[in-house]
């Protein structure tokens, strides 16, 4: 017998607020975080971006560190979002028998694409920035400072990441390998990011419109988000918040970067986790979408989204993107605890920069704050190689 | 848990993808890197997108479709990799591109394949394996990582995984990590890496992988029946060896039932101190092998090192160059590989005859 695996706590970081209650009054009061950047050093400024409203001292204060010259934003990001989670967990003292899995895409590139060149053609007092390269660097000073010590290890699956990080705690535990696990994911606005997605031309020059028919690209940004994971058996009396009920991750191999018009990558991991969860399409009652705002990704997933559900049972849906950008590996753990903030709250976010329907598309997301039972909530994050994964989440 | 090895593929330093490595190892004349030797890629590699691809794509590519074209009936249920710098030259090629352009536009190609799950994707796409795909880029314990996956697959509902370790050589990332000291600073020949007193090793790369299933097959190499990986800032020998007999007795064992220890010395007095106290107390009958002279230090070595596992169960013998000390017993029945990096990061892997 599979055990079940429960939400009790969670953190998050986002260009909507330092923490969950700063984030739930942003996602009430319709506030996105899009703007004019204020941290990362970029010449394309023209374009708006989504930071996280906290310097890196205020960050490492927040953490209880003393900021260092190695301390990438990226990993301070994800130390503030574990620890939000774990003292809302209430499971200080499992720590050390806790699994982590974290992600990252940029790892600490926020240090060392300043200098990089500087740092490879043999500046020895750069050499302190070496190991922050690395995906694990950031994971690795979370384990060192909240102790975590077998099973630690990250996850690097592009804008999936972090959905994968909670996909492999909950198998962690529903196989008996772990009894809690510390999931989620992390990564800060960097110029390598930007430069590669004004590469490939789809930098939104206004700010991420998802599944609007005016769309016109993605809006970069950053942010951490955790979640402790733990087995029904061990949860005893403390408050769960929700249920990891089903997952599924596939490969759409399709193209290395695009998803197929009609979606059938989506439409395969939707359908999957949905099955796995042991419910029918009609007991999911709220899909936070992928949602990015380019062309490409809104017309598949919400294809895949009409041939899962049928364009008459379509559950109300919506894309958090407006308010947060696209904060890469750590979007899928950010848009997880958005979804537990729906089912804690029985509420549904609208998808803010909304104004015109898709032509292609018979559904439209949900554009006011709705108050509605919510029982299972799909969560969807689509990333580059194909790597597709989805996430139901339940009330207990 | 038993998870069969019914297929492996290694593409290293040595010429091991068309198996003359154990009777023909090279010998690398005074260098401080080790080089993979490449297969031609165009048999395993449509050629039109040969072109666009990274060194490592390219190893990852030829090996899994070696490795799979041993078991052609078998279609792999997941796609599981380890690579700790993963897809390191196209993020050092987009990184100077967007310092020496000054944020001018800039070609996508780099910055596409630079995703650290480029090689898992690209082996989905070439062989449409639309199944479970992930990428674990963890640094030293990258490849055990993936590899616990596998174990979860196959606890779950899959009967087949491919999963593999691969990391490349750069240049940019052989020159930060030589002024870290990381790298030996006189060329010295492979052989002769464990002579001497030195802080740096030879830096090296390779992509192995393996088919496992949880059913044995007459094909069947080794099973792999355990995975352990530890992480503890300044560790000492009492650390490892208790986390090793936990490990151990998990599968009711102890050092006694353990016939080869493959151990992950690189040359280096950095990290092979906590090596050579890990050996004071393995028993004397059991046989004791190196591996990394034969393909330098890389993330994912331990890959490497459970190719050599495999193949001596296999085949019951344990080869000359790979031996530091021979035991007396006669038969092969369980191996242990220990890899660790600067006395923080350690991983053990445990091998059963099939």
């Amino acid at each position: 017998m599979r055990r079940r695996v429960f939400v009790t706590g969670f953190g998050i970081l986002s260009a909507i607020g330092c923490d969950v209650e700063s984030n739930y009054s942003s996602l009430l009061s319709g506030r996105s975080g899009i703007g004019q950047a204020k941290f990362v050093k970029t010449l394309l400024d023209r374009y708006p971006f989504a930071e996280v409203p906290a310097s890196n001292e205020e960050l490492a204060a927040k953490a209880g560190l003393r900021l260092e010259p190695f301390h990438s934003r990226t990993f301070l990001l994800g130390l503030c979002a574990a620890k939000e989670a774990i003292r809302m967990a209430g499971c200080e003292d499992q720590l050390p028998s806790m699994a982590l899995v974290g992600s990252t895409t940029v790892a600490g590139m926020d240090l060392t694409e300043s200098c990089y060149v500087r740092m490879v053609e043999e500046d020895p007092t750069l050499k302190y920035l070496v190991d922050s390269m690395d995906c694990s660097d950031a994971v690795n000073r979370m384990a060192s400072v909240l102790g975590n010590r077998n099973m630690v290890s990250s996850v690097s699956t592009a804008c999936s990441s972090s959905a994968n990080a909670i996909i492999v705690g909950t198998r962690m535990i529903s196989s008996g390998l772990a009894d809690r696990a510390l999931v989620g994911g992390m990564d800060s606005l960097v110029r390598f990011s930007i430069n590669g997605f004004n590469a490939l031309e789809i930098l939104s020059p206004t700010g991420s419109q998802p599944f609007d028919q005016n769309r016109d690209g993605v809006t970069p940004s950053e942010g951490a988000a955790f979640l402790v994971l733990e087995a029904e058996d061990v949860v005893g009396n403390r408050r769960v918040y929700g249920e990891i009920k089903g997952f599924a991750n596939a490969n759409a191999a399709f193209h290395q970067t695009a998803s197929s018009p009609n979606g059938e990558g989506a439409l395969a991991v939707i359908s999957k986790a949905i099955e796995k969860a042991g419910l029918q399409p009609s007991e999911i009652d709220y899909v936070n979408a992928h949602g990015t705002g380019t062309k490409n990704n809104d017309l598949s997933e919400g294809r895949a989204l009409e041939a899962a559900f049928g364009v008459e049972a379509m559950p109300l849906f919506s894309s958090t993107k407006g308010y947060t950008g696209h904060p890469f590996a750590a979007a899928g753990a950010v848009e997880a605890v958005f979804s537990l903030l729906a089912i804690n709250n029985q509420v549904v976010f609208p998808n803010i920069n909304f104004k015109t329907p898709m032509e292609e598309l018979s559904i439209r997301p949900v554009t006011t704050l709705q108050k509605k039972e919510i029982r299972n909530v799909l969560s969807n994050s689509f990333g580059f190689g194909g790597a597709d994964s989805s996430l139901i989440i339940s009330k207990v | 848990m038993q998870a069969y090895i019914n297929s492996v593929s290694l593409i290293s330093p040595q010429l091991t993808h068309d198996g003359s490595f154990l009777t023909h190892p090279l010998v690398n004349e005074l260098a401080c890197v080790m080089n993979c030797v490449e297969p031609v890629y165009k048999e395993y590699i449509n050629p039109v997108a040969l072109r666009r691809m990274s060194h490592v794509v390219k190893l990852g590519l030829a090996a899994s479709a070696i490795c799979m074209r041993q078991l052609p009936d078998v279609r792999p249920e997941a796609v599981i990799i380890g690579s700790g710098l993963a897809c390191l030259s196209d993020l050092e090629k987009f990184t100077r591109l967007v310092e020496e352009y000054k944020e001018e536009t800039l070609p996508p190609i780099p910055f596409i394949n630079s995703a650290h799950n480029t090689v898992a994707a690209q082996i989905a796409m070439q062989h449409k394996l639309t199944g479970y795909n992930i990428t674990y880029c963890h640094h030293f314990l990258s490849f055990e990582s993936a590899l616990r996956d596998a174990f979860m697959c196959l606890s779950e509902d899959m009967q087949n995984v491919l999963v593999g370790g691969i990391d490349e050589r750069t240049s940019d990332n052989f020159h930060i990590y030589n002024i870290a000291g990381f790298w030996r600073k006189e060329p010295v020949n492979n052989l002769d890496l464990f002579k001497g007193s030195y802080p740096g090793t030879l830096n090296g790369e390779g992509a192995a992988f393996f088919i496992l299933s949880n059913e044995k097959s007459d094909g069947s190499l080794a099973c792999v029946t355990g995975v352990h990986t530890l992480l503890l800032p300044n560790s000492t020998i009492e650390d490892v060896n208790q986390e090793l007999e936990v490990f151990l007795k998990k599968h009711s064992l102890s050092k006694e039932d353990i016939d080869l220890f493959i151990l992950g010395r690189n040359g280096s007095n950095v990290y092979d101190s906590l090596y050579g106290q890990f050996e004071e107390e393995i028993p004397q009958s059991a046989h004791i092998a190196y591996y990394k002279h034969l393909c330098g230090e890389y993330m994912t070595s331990s890959s490497f090192a459970m190719w050599v596992a495999s193949n001596v169960l296999s085949s019951q013998s344990l080869p000359d160059i790979l031996t530091f000390r021979r035991g007396s017993r006669q038969d092969f029945h369980r191996v242990l590989i220990y890899n660790q990096a600067l006395g923080k990061e350690h991983a053990f892997i445990l091998l059963e005859r099939a």
